[in-house]
């Protein structure tokens, strides 16, 4: 090999060298940035019962605000990580009741309110279940962000595991999911464990309308 | 015999049918919701508001007793016409990025002598806010029908839309929601009110390009500052600074990825 060919070799592999460590960085968590960070830190003030508090955040939070990373084959490891910690945060119900009253789940469901700066920290919090999904579909008035719950019970039964699933979805549901939609109703004290027991009697319940 | 095998039938037919009648039931409703639009769109109640903003544009007011006609919204003092179409953008005399009402408030700083910090304290609807809301109002009204045209060449530009867009993203509050928790996929909806996708251009128009504009379930006209703001108290967040440099960066990654659609402002919302 002449000298000429050894430096376009050379040439090439460097390139391509070079081409996989910017696809490396391009998929590698997100830098932290102080100027992204003072621009948020400026860029909010506390109301009422919306504190600064609000804008630090806790693991899941920041991994799930580089959806690039998150969902890249790199991200897995931390993907399950995250959803490990929200699973061992989940405590099954403390009188080892697990389904109750789906006419105040739907009344949870129903409501959106809550937690904002505008509402007293009295202020009860609603699921905001029909925000995101179909539940009854007496209900035309439903979001699609999340799948449809109609008929959740009467497709699935109410085997232990169905049951245990459910309660751990609607309690964390990052624990399946490290970057799903759907607020950590317990992790954050959204819900209470009655009320997650009343919303569970309406998608379980076979004597609820949804599983008509 | 005959009486139960009708019975039976029509029940039959009226099960079979009932998951069908629920989803045209919502899609009746967006569609009603588009008519009551149609048939209000030639009478916008936001052009009191414009037909206010103009009359404060052109009065004499602060300390230093002095019009906003030759306020630079980027295309020249006193350039009105296509002004909001390129907004926001890189201000030299600020050395900032800027969107409408960042401007207007150095606007009423430099020429009426008035304190910015009073217009950023002051709540929406009322007070100096109240002004600022007219002169939006007239303001996009004479962009109306434009391209949407923001640049990003100024490296300020460039970085404020990365910085925008890494603020779409980021997840924080009690519920974990983003701005992208909504608006990041295609034909989803929350109740029955439509979500733009803001990461794509199409979207992104939809979203940027109707805002400023008249909310008929309020009653009020709402800023695009006041859009933003009602976004994070729903996101469960604290309170957005008005003319903060977080509102500035997200509206320069909307109005970015917007580019090329039409201003359609002032809009006529639910």
């Amino acid at each position: 090999m002449n000298m000429k060919n050894m430096k376009s070799l050379l040439a090439i592999c460097s390139f391509a060298l070079l081409a996989i460590a910017m696809q490396e960085s391009a998929i590698a968590q997100q830098a932290n940035d102080p100027k992204f960070n003072k621009m948020i830190k400026d860029g909010f003030k506390a109301d009422g019962i919306a504190g600064l508090d609000r804008i630090d955040q806790d693991a899941t939070q920041k991994f799930c605000s580089d959806p690039v990373f998150a969902s890249s084959k790199q991200g897995e490891k931390m993907r399950e990580k995250i959803q490990k910690m929200n699973m061992d945060g989940i405590k099954q119900p403390s009188d080892g009741k697990y389904i109750g009253d789906w006419k105040k789940g739907e009344a949870i469901a129903q409501s959106g309110r809550g937690a904002t700066w505008t509402d007293k920290a009295d202020t009860p919090i609603g699921g905001g279940c029909y925000n995101c999904h179909q539940i009854d579909q007496k209900e035309i008035s439903y979001g699609t962000i999340g799948p449809t719950l109609w008929n959740y019970g009467k497709l699935r039964g109410n085997s232990q595991e169905v049951i245990t699933y459910t309660w751990n979805r609607i309690n964390n549901s990052k624990a399946y999911n490290a970057c799903s939609n759907m607020p950590r109703f317990a992790h954050f004290k959204l819900l209470n464990e009655q009320q997650i027991q009343d919303v569970m009697a309406l998608l379980l319940d076979p004597t609820s309308p949804v599983n008509q | 015999m005959q009486r139960k095998f009708t019975l039976g039938l029509a029940l039959g037919i009226l099960t079979t049918m009932l998951p069908i009648s629920s989803t045209t039931y919502a899609q009746n409703a967006t569609d009603d919701i588009a008519k009551y639009r149609e048939m209000i769109a030639d009478g916008n109640p936001s052009e009191l508001y414009e037909a206010a903003g103009e009359e404060l544009w052109k009065k004499p007011a602060g300390p230093k007793n002095a019009t906003l006609e030759k306020c630079d919204l980027g295309l020249g003092p006193g350039v009105v016409k296509g002004a909001a179409a390129q907004l926001p953008r890189y201000f030299k005399d600020t050395n900032k990025v800027q969107d409408l009402e960042s401007r207007l408030m150095t606007c009423m700083q430099k020429l009426q002598g008035r304190d910015p910090q009073e217009m950023v304290d002051a709540p929406f609807q009322k007070g100096p806010k109240k002004d600022m809301e007219a002169i939006v109002a007239y303001v996009v009204t004479l962009s109306k029908g434009d391209k949407i045209q923001v640049s990003t060449n100024h490296p300020k530009e460039k970085e404020m839309y990365e910085l925008g867009k890494r603020a779409f993203f980021f997840q924080g509050g009690p519920m974990d929601f983003s701005c992208a928790s909504c608006h990041a996929e295609d034909g989803k909806r929350i109740r029955l009110q439509d979500l733009p996708n803001l990461t794509t251009q199409k979207g992104a128009a939809l979203g940027w390009g109707y805002w400023p504009a008249y909310r008929v379930s309020s009653g009020q006209f709402w800023t695009m500052q006041q859009r933003l703001n009602d976004c994070y108290r729903q996101q469960r967040f604290p309170f957005p600074i008005y003319g903060s440099d977080l509102t500035m960066a997200l509206s320069m990654y909307m109005a970015k990825n917007a580019n090329g659609g039409t201003v359609e402002t002032p809009g006529l919302k639910r």
